[in-house]
């Protein structure tokens, strides 16, 4: 049975900042993961917004972690080599109605502390960005956008860096302790025995709770859907402009930019049953397309490369429905436990500040010695599209795969598909060397370099045709061979 | 930094004929730049017969027909980079491509013939609701698997969309042993050739319904269904016609559409009826020296006209090299009635050239009026037009004003 001081169930965003973060003392980590990739539920479908904190309540977890994750992420991104800019953010408004309920949203965020917020009128909103519907606006100057993608997968590549465990394709199945005190956790690939557990395990994060012992949590799946469009789009789109909140304090449809150039507009918002239904539906499409236009002045069909949805892990009151704060706790009826509940928006931009609250927590139980060879530091792989002209016939003189293009829409190299390919978190499916390197994203959608990354995948990896998997569980991509074509 | 008469950007049916027919003109120095490790272009992949008819009387494969282009090619001596990309083209016509062997290429050139090609369209850009598992594969893309690397893409098999890509696929993968469970279109009459109707679907009795589409797809990890409905005349699903299908495989071959993103980097403006250039007669785009032919220009139905295109390109950027300009082209041709799209949209009306149109709809005894102003330029009487085939007229010089804009319209 594999051994751990400290285990860690669900390798999302958040599950990997804090294996990054307990990565800084010396502590056997290990992430169990039952997704193909650490990006591939919620915290890979949503819209990579670096928040401000406006939105929630003064004094929550939300606000406090939201605004700490918001002020400190130049130098997160910096560290670990994370595509981000930092463009602000237009909250717009049509009527007076409108202008009341933004002016308790300025109010709310100097708060919370979120610096720089102002009402502008249509004059400044022109100047920053004309593309944007609505009579005047909130400039949130704090507001980014970040690839949540590469975020998480940073996060979880600097804690392996640092000697963190990650077993993918591991889902955590019943819990017991041990005489000793030491948790079992059985899963679908063997028990692995560890010392402390922590529940990071997002839309799933009430179900291994009760597993833990400690029941009663509600997790209510809210699910939103997406359209990504073109860069062409993107050329209109300067900064991510919301709508005035609803009375109920949140955001319809919103267009914001993505850090590559794209366009998303989304999410709509409802409850599910089953949080991992990702499909979208005809009548959300049409919704987004009347609403989305209303923000943004170039949304068109044929500007649409695809569609997605995510859905967010709300801790509702089982009695009353209400939302709740996020929940990190040790609970006293479940010795050597860390149990987060309701990590959903804004947990992208709360994830380090999460992970570090959870180390508090870990450090009123015991001493932690730090890790001297901790290394906070990860470099991404190099983009041959962001290079200049120099700089690219340098790559191609050093690596001659970087002068062969596989993804032509995004100019993805091969060096660049061969370095994804054996990444340090040994992820091989299609859409991890998609979310890595952006092949296949653009408007051919991998039309022409799919068949080359699969391809590659075989080659590099030595594997059968019919092991080639597209995303999480059994996605074959293929059947087989043509008569006789194992032969050829 | 290389210097060049002429650049042609890719190497498929279009960039080969063209490269010939510039070198019989006199014009020797002229590279091809070919993404692929192979000259050919898509029809690598075409491994069925029927290329070839018009131009050269008989039935050849995708493959065999590249060949003969290709052999001349090599023959002539013309140079080619192949596994080579374009990132640019400025409208000054220097155009940048990466190389493993050469690295980073920068190349002037005095004409740039923009041969691209077309890149299909994807389901994404039809937002078609539903998962999104493995199993859902561009006719196009399945082709590459199945007659490029042997690979079998799945065993039942709904195909969306009857263009030609998706009819061929339907019968490439009865003979490998799937099951095509059918054919759906959502246009009231094929996209696809008649000939393609009868051959690929017909002959091994799959079904092909058309004012139907794919409203939902199931599936998380490999497609397990799809559901499909009737459309209505505005191609929106009728409610209760709705029937789930059993498959593990949808191909798409729901349009083709011009790649031209470099064209767009380079500055040249798009007709958003063909989603490829705005050219006069003589395929030039309103950049001078800037030439396009093919489907980067707008999708043909067979290779025979593609090449035709190319050659008649290589005519004008000849002249344009050797004579050192072109007629200009101040007259406008119209699309009107029933007519989709027409090649060229400008002309000089003092030389003969190639119309080439497509009509809107299916249309039986009609005419195709060629007109400028009130003199009748043209007029062909049609049994049958159809909007997966396309039209071309010879026009005739001493037919033509140099005084009036044209008009195509099919009465």
């Amino acid at each position: 049975m594999q051994s751990y001081d400290i285990i860690i169930i669900g390798g999302g965003v958040v599950g990997s900042a804090i294996a990054r973060e307990l990565t800084r003392y010396q502590l056997s980590v290990a992430v169990l993961e039952k997704e193909s990739d650490v990006c591939t539920q919620t915290s890979g479908r949503n819209t990579g917004m670096l928040h401000a904190g406006f939105l929630y309540k003064t004094g929550s977890l939300k606000a406090q972690c939201c605004v700490e994750g918001n002020r400190e992420f130049d130098q997160v991104a910096r560290e670990l080599d994370v595509p981000f800019k930092r463009t602000g953010k237009l909250i717009v408004g049509f009527t007076e109605e409108h202008r009341q309920r933004l002016l308790a949203m300025i109010e709310r965020g100097r708060a919370n502390g979120v610096p720089g917020m102002e009402l502008i009128d249509r004059t400044r909103m022109d100047e920053i960005d004309p593309s944007a519907g609505g009579n005047f606006a909130i400039h949130c100057p704090s507001s980014g956008i970040l690839d949540p993608f590469i975020y998480t997968i940073a996060l979880a590549e600097n804690a392996v860096k640092n000697g963190a465990k990650y077993h993918l394709y591991t889902e955590v199945t019943g819990t017991e302790y041990l005489p000793d005190g030491r948790h079992v956790l059985h899963t679908s690939r063997g028990d692995f025995a560890c010392r402390w557990v922590i529940n990071s395990a997002g839309l799933h994060s009430a179900e291994i709770s009760a597993m833990l012992g400690i029941p009663g949590y509600v997790i209510q799946p809210v699910k939103g859907e997406y359209f990504v469009l073109d860069k062409k789009a993107g050329a209109f789109a300067r900064i991510p402009v919301y709508p005035a909140p609803t009375e109920r304090n949140t955001f319809d449809t919103h267009a914001t930019p993505t850090v590559d150039g794209n366009v998303l507009v989304g999410p709509n918002s409802f409850n599910v049953e089953d949080g991992e239904d990702y499909s979208v539906r005809q009548i959300g499409m049409d919704g987004l397309q009347e609403s989305g236009a209303r923000m943004f002045k170039h949304m068109k069909r044929e500007y649409y490369i695809r569609t997605f949805a995510g859905a967010r892990p709300k801790r509702i009151n089982p009695a009353t429905g209400e939302i709740q704060d996020f929940l990190i706790e040790r609970p006293e009826q479940a010795p050597s436990v860390i149990n987060l509940v309701g990590i959903e928006s804004p947990g992208l931009t709360s994830a380090l500040p999460i992970a570090r609250r959870v180390v508090k927590l870990l450090q009123e139980k015991e001493t932690l010695q730090p890790n001297p060879a901790f290394d906070p530091t990860r470099r991404g792989i190099v983009r041959f599209h962001e290079a200049s002209r120099e700089e690219q016939a340098r790559l191609i003189a050093e690596n001659p795969d970087y002068g062969e293009i596989v993804c032509r829409c995004e100019t993805v190299t091969r060096a660049e598909i061969i370095q994804a390919i054996h990444n340090p978190l040994g992820v091989c499916t299609v859409n991890g060397i998609k979310v890595r390197t952006r092949a296949s994203m653009g408007r051919c959608q991998g039309g022409y370099c799919e068949t080359r990354i699969t391809a590659m995948i075989r080659e590099e990896l030595h594997k059968a045709v019919t092991d080639v998997r597209l995303t999480n569980g059994d996605s074959a991509m293929f059947t087989g061979y043509v008569k006789g074509g194992e032969q050829a | 930094m290389m210097h060049k008469q002429a650049v042609i950007v890719g190497g498929g049916p279009a960039g080969l004929a063209a490269a010939l027919r510039l070198k019989e003109k006199g014009v020797n120095d002229l590279l091809i730049l070919e993404r692929e490790q192979k000259l050919g272009g898509i029809l690598r992949q075409c491994i069925h017969d029927g290329f070839g008819l018009t131009r050269f009387g008989e039935s050849l494969s995708g493959p065999e027909y590249a060949q003969r282009f290709i052999d001349q090619v090599q023959q002539a001596g013309i140079d080619c980079i192949t596994d080579c990309t374009v990132l640019d083209i400025t409208g000054d016509k220097l155009v940048t491509a990466a190389s493993r062997e050469h690295g980073l290429l920068q190349i002037q050139a005095d004409a740039v013939l923009l041969t691209m090609g077309c890149r299909e369209r994807t389901r994404g850009a039809l937002a078609t609701p539903g998962t999104r598992p493995a199993g859902v594969y561009t006719a196009g893309v399945a082709q590459n698997y199945i007659n490029l690397q042997n690979i079998m893409v799945g065993r039942e098999v709904v195909i969306l969309g009857s263009g030609d890509i998706g009819l061929i696929m339907a019968r490439r993968m009865t003979l490998e042993g799937a099951h095509v469970k059918g054919v759906y279109e959502v246009q009231p009459y094929p996209s696809g050739l008649p000939r393609n109707i009868e051959q690929c679907l017909n002959d091994y009795d799959i079904p092909l319904h058309l004012s139907h589409t794919v409203v939902d797809i199931r599936g998380r990890e490999r497609l397990t269904s799809v559901v499909v409905a009737q459309c209505d005349e505005r191609f929106r699903p009728i409610p209760g016609t709705e029937e789930e299908i059993p498959c593990d495989t949808l191909i798409l071959s729901v349009g083709l559409i011009p790649e031209n993103e470099l064209s767009l980097a380079a500055g040249v403006e798009l007709d958003p009826r063909t989603r490829g250039a705005f050219v006069d007669e003589h395929c030039q785009t309103a950049i001078p020296g800037v030439f396009a032919a093919g489907n980067v220009l707008h999708v043909h139905d067979l290779v025979d006209f593609v090449s035709l295109e190319a050659e008649a390109l290589a005519d004008s950027a000849a002249e344009y090299l050797l004579a050192g300009s072109l007629p200009a082209c101040p007259l406008e041709v119209k699309a009107g009635s029933n007519v989709g799209h027409v090649i060229p949209q400008r002309i000089s009306g003092t030389r003969p050239f190639t119309l080439s149109l497509r009509v809107r709809q299916p249309l039986n005894n009609v005419s195709i009026v060629v007109r400028q102003g009130d003199r009748e330029v043209l007029r062909k009487k049609m049994r049958k037009a159809l909007p997966a085939e396309m039209i071309q007229l010879p026009i005739r010089a001493e037919k033509l004003t140099d005084s009036a804009d044209m008009e195509v319209c099919v009465e």
